[in-house]
Formats: C-alpha cells, sequence, structure tokens
C-alpha cells in the first residue's frame, strides 16, 4: 500500500484532530479566553504558507497578495501570543 | 547541502514545532502552567518561521518585511492597549485575520501558479486535483471567517443593531443557494479549462464573505460566546486547508489542533445554554415565545438604595456575586473587588459565581476579575456554587440577567428552558443591580425580579457599587 500526498495529509489531520481533543479537554473556564486567544495566535501558522507568496521584488498581484497574507499572520502571532500572555500573567501574579 | 536542508533538517524543524505547540497547548489548560504553555507555543512559532526561512533560501525580502513590520506593530500596539473588557472584540477581529491569511494566500498561490504563468490548463492538471480542491476551500473558510468574524465584532461593539439579532425573510433559502453556490465555484475553479481561474476564484470569495455575513447576522448577543468559538475553530480548519494547498504537514497539525480548541469550546458552550449547535446556528432564539421583547409586565417587584443595601451586606456572613455582561459594559470589576474587600475584612465569605456563558466569549468574567486582582480560587464554577445558595446571605447579581432567570427551570414555554442557571433564587435576599427592568438578550420576562427575596437597585453598576462602597465605609 502507498499513500499518495492527499491520504497522508488526511491521515495527519485526523490524527492531529484527536491528540488536540485529548489535550485540551477539561480546560478550567478561568483559561477559556486565554486558551482561545493563544489557539488563535497558534492558527498565525499560516504565516509559513503566506512566506513562500511573496519571495520576490516584482510587484506582482501574488506578491501584494500573499504581503497581505503576511501582515494578517503576523497580527495573530504576534498580537494573539502577547495579549495571551498579558492576560496569564494576571492570573499568576496574585497565587502567593 | 541544501537539497539535505529542505529534504530533512526543515521537515525536522516543522515536526519539533507541532510538538512544541501540542506541548504549549496541553500546558495553556492548566492554571499554573499556562503562562509557560503560553511561551512555549510561541517559541515554536519562531521556529517554524526560521525554518521555513532557512526552507527558502536567499530571496527577496522586501514584501516579507514589510508585512512582518506592518503586521508586528499592528498586532504588538492591539495587544498592549486593548482593555480587558474588550477582550471579546479583540479575540474575534483576531479570528478574522486569521481567516483572511488563509484565503490570501490560497489566492496569492491562485495568481502565481495560474494567472501570472498565463496557464490554460485547468488547476487541477496545474497544482493538482487535491491542491486545487483545498485552494477553494482556503478560500471559502478563510472569507466566511473573516467576514462572519467582523459581523461578530460590530456585534460586540454594540454597532450594529446594538447586538441584536437581525432576521432577513428566507435567510435559509439564501445561505443554502449561496453554499450550493460555493461548491460549484470551488468545482469551476479546479476543473475549468482556457485559463481565467481568478474569475471563479473571485467570486468564490465574494460568495463566502457573503455567507459569513448572513450566517452570523441572525445571532444574538447572548449566543455571542458559541459564535466567537466557532469562528476559532473555523481559523484553525483554515490553516489546515492552507496546509493542504501547500503541502505542508505543520500548517495541518497546527490548523487542526485550533479545530479541535475551537470546537472543545464552542461544545462547552452549547451545553451551558442547553442548545444545540445547530440550534444555534440556525438562528431565531426569542422569535417564537417570550412575549414579543420582553415587554411584559412585572409586578411584585421592589427596589431600594444603596444605603438599605449596605446595611444588609454589613450583617451578612456569606455574600455571592453574579458578574455578568453589564459588569463589563459599565467596566466595573475594580468596584466589586473594593466592596469585596471591604466586606472580607468585616469578616464575611465573599465568592463570585460564573456561569459558563456570562459575558460575551468563554471565560470573559474570568479575565475581566483578574484584571482586578481578584483571585481566582474565589471564583467558583456554576456546578460548585449552585448547592451553596442555599446557605448563603446575600447574592448580588451585577449586570447578568438570563442566566439568573428561574424560568429557565420551571417554565416550560420559555425559550430558555433547560438551560442550567445559577440558583440565586435559594439565597436569603438577592440584590439585582440593573439600569431597568429591561429583559437581557435573550428577550424575555426574568422572574427573579419579582421574588419575594428580590430586591432591585437600579442603576450603573460602577455607580451603584461605588455607592455602597461609601456607605459601608461610614457604617
Amino acid at each position: 500500500m502507498t499513500m499518495g500526498p492527499l491520504l497522508i495529509g488526511i491521515y495527519v489531520l485526523v490524527l492531529a484532530s484527536f491528540v488536540g481533543f485529548e489535550v485540551i479537554t477539561k480546560v478550567p473556564p478561568t483559561l477559556h479566553t486565554p486558551l482561545m486567544s493563544g489557539a488563535n495566535a497558534i492558527s498565525g501558522i499560516t504565516i509559513v504558507g503566506a512566506l513562500h507568496t511573496a519571495k520576490t521584488a516584482d510587484p506582482t498581484i501574488s506578491n501584494i497578495l500573499g504581503c497581505a497574507a503576511i501582515a494578517f499572520a503576523t497580527i495573530n502571532v504576534v498580537g494573539g501570543f502577547m495579549v495571551t500572555d498579558r492576560m496569564l500573567k494576571m492570573f499568576g501574579k496574585k497565587k502567593k | 547541502m541544501s537539497d539535505l536542508i529542505s529534504s530533512t533538517l526543515v521537515p525536522l524543524i516543522y515536526l519539533l514545532s507541532a510538538v512544541l505547540f501540542i506541548l504549549g497547548l496541553k500546558r495553556l489548560g492548566r492554571v499554573r502552567t499556562a503562562r509557560s504553555g503560553n511561551t512555549i507555543a510561541s517559541t515554536a512559532m519562531l521556529l517554524a518561521v526560521l525554518g521555513t526561512l532557512l526552507d527558502m533560501g536567499q530571496v527577496d525580502y522586501r514584501f516579507i518585511i514589510a508585512g512582518v513590520i506592518l503586521g508586528g506593530l499592528v498586532g504588538g500596539i492591539a495587544a498592549v492597549k486593548v482593555e480587558m473588557t474588550s477582550m471579546p472584540e479583540m479575540v474575534a477581529l483576531f479570528n478574522g485575520f486569521g481567516g483572511a491569511a488563509s484565503a490570501l494566500v490560497a489566492l496569492a498561490v491562485v495568481w502565481q501558479e495560474l494567472v501570472e504563468t498565463g496557464s490554460v490548463d485547468s488547476a487541477a492538471s496545474v497544482i493538482g486535483g487535491s491542491q486545487a480542491v483545498t485552494v477553494g476551500l482556503s478560500i471559502l473558510i478563510g472569507a466566511l471567517t473573516l467576514s462572519g468574524s467582523l459581523i461578530a465584532f460590530l456585534k460586540l461593539q454594540g454597532k450594529l443593531k446594538r447586538g441584536q439579532p437581525i432576521m432577513l425573510p428566507g435567510r435559509h433559502v439564501i445561505n443554502a443557494l449561496l453554499g450550493i453556490g460555493a461548491v460549484v465555484l470551488v468545482g469551476q475553479f479546479a476543473y475549468q479549462t482556457g485559463g481565467g481561474a481568478e474569475q471563479p476564484a473571485l467570486m468564490l470569495t465574494l460568495v463566502s464573505l457573503a455567507l459569513g455575513v448572513l450566517l452570523v447576522i441572525p445571532i444574538g448577543g447572548a449566543d455571542m460566546p458559541v459564535v466567537v468559538s466557532l469562528l476559532n475553530s473555523y481559523s484553525g480548519m483554515a490553516a489546515s486547508a492552507t496546509g493542504f494547498v501547500l503541502g505542508n504537514n505543520l500548517l495541518i497539525i497546527s490548523g487542526a489542533l485550533v479545530g479541535a480548541s475551537g470546537l472543545i469550546l464552542t461544545q462547552i458552550m452549547c451545553v451551558a445554554m442547553n442548545r444545540s449547535l445547530l440550534n444555534v446556528l440556525v438562528g431565531g432564539f426569542g422569535e417564537d415565545g417570550g412575549g414579543g421583547g420582553g415587554d411584559e409586565e412585572y409586578s411584585n417587584v421592589t427596589s431600594c438604595g444603596a444605603e438599605e443595601a449596605a446595611m444588609l451586606l454589613e450583617t451578612a456572613e456569606s455574600v455571592v456575586v453574579v458578574p455578568g455582561y453589564g459588569l463589563a459594559v459599565a467596566q466595573a470589576q475594580h468596584a466589586v473587588r473594593e466592596m469585596a474587600d471591604l466586606l472580607i475584612a468585616r469578616g464575611c465569605k465573599v465568592t463570585y459565581a460564573i456561569h459558563p456563558v456570562a459575558g460575551r466569549m468563554p471565560g470573559h468574567m474570568n479575565v475581566l476579575l483578574a484584571e482586578a486582582d481578584v483571585p481566582y480560587e474565589q471564583l467558583l464554577e456554576m456546578d460548585v456554587i449552585n448547592p451553596e445558595f442555599k446557605s448563603t446571605d446575600v447574592s448580588i447579581v451585577l449586570g447578568a440577567n438570563d442566566v439568573v432567570n428561574p424560568a429557565a427551570l420551571s417554565d416550560k414555554s420559555s425559550p430558555i428552558y433547560g438551560m442550567p442557571i445559577l440558583n440565586v433564587h435559594d439565597s436569603r435576599s438577592v440584590f439585582v443591580v440593573k439600569r431597568s427592568l429591561s429583559p437581557g438578550y435573550a428577550g424575555i420576562k426574568n422572574t427573579l425580579f419579582e421574588h419575594d427575596n428580590t430586591t432591585m437597585i437600579f442603576g450603573d453598576a460602577k455607580k451603584v457599587l461605588q455607592d455602597v462602597i461609601n456607605e459601608l465605609k461610614s457604617l
């Protein structure tokens, strides 16, 4: 049996989804918002794809679309991780 | 050498990055480890970006740097400046940006591979059948997430009909037609020959944007936690779809993790409202029954001022605070903490009862109270606090409404019947701080206000609390 790239991708998708469900269930309500904004930052992983679409200097439509994609993904990554850290810092500080 | 980098080193870096994302998410689920989890996840992201740059080799960085600087500035400033009360809007907006990025990558691939090469073959034969279809899916999910999130953002800001549902006539038919149209366009994009692949791609973008708008406008403010969670999940799925386009497992894995986490939160929110996801999405909450926007008359309502409330609080041994969206609107989180401190100093036991859907996003109240330095041990979940209400002297409902409506327990004709609520009516006395008797987002009458042990305190939550604090100090 040899699997094509599509099938491998589907395997990876299904297994990763199960890992996600297993890892994340039973999150206390206190962490719902930070979990969501942290997950949101992770969805900025699209930046990896975006980088590939803007690698020449010509002002072509594909480069401009790619540049916009990089900008949006970076907002997600930078903003998402920073704001999550800001929230989690508040949860941590009065444990004494 | 460069072959070895692309074929072996970069995939291994991606694998490490995926593992770190999983570990980071796992740690994000426990209060003690959450902050380190976030750091681990951001490290994983940095690794992924560095790996990608390594993979690309020497390229022209102008467009890349422009995008990163622009995005970094906007994201960084937003993260530092945003008020904790505006967190739902911020998360909604960021969900939308995640979707936008995925759709834009897919569109960039369309131009790069098909339009700018002047190809006359079908997309399926140029980039492969499954890639062509997933380009379509990326555009569909990404654009839908973007427009849906923007509508959610406007609703959360109270700009769109003050967050009330907007019901278009025949919206189910319109949605079904748009859905079918989207599927047809995905097929057309993938298999149309003779060039011009940008036309179905752009049409698909427009149809998907319209679909996102139409799916979110009929959803009311109280259902926003569900919508925000679901859009969160979609932004992950969009990233996964992009992973299929590019044949990149890291994108598929990370997207799947986000998709799963969003779905779990969506599920928790739905259970907390005793409604199915389909029921929320189809909308129409409060459309039938509920007395036309809650204009029903109230009888037997008593009200008092801050002074009377302070006198009762002074003698109470146990007080439960029930916060809701009104607390966020009035920015009263610091005032409530101050009042609690005064009561605790007098030997009173103060706890906070947090309904899972209180506020406008999952965990909204927890974030707000944390900002005011309320120890999270004082925040109790519904299942824990409900048996405690019977032995509670005073409950103070601050800007919450539907989540304390006893009609959910007793009135079978009520649209919220069956929704688990906080049993504040069991406590000896209940103060409800509210601007007026107007209904909550579900648009229905709250029978709690008519109970004999309930006293209304009309006014802005922050103002009322400050008056109570002043009275307590002078007692």
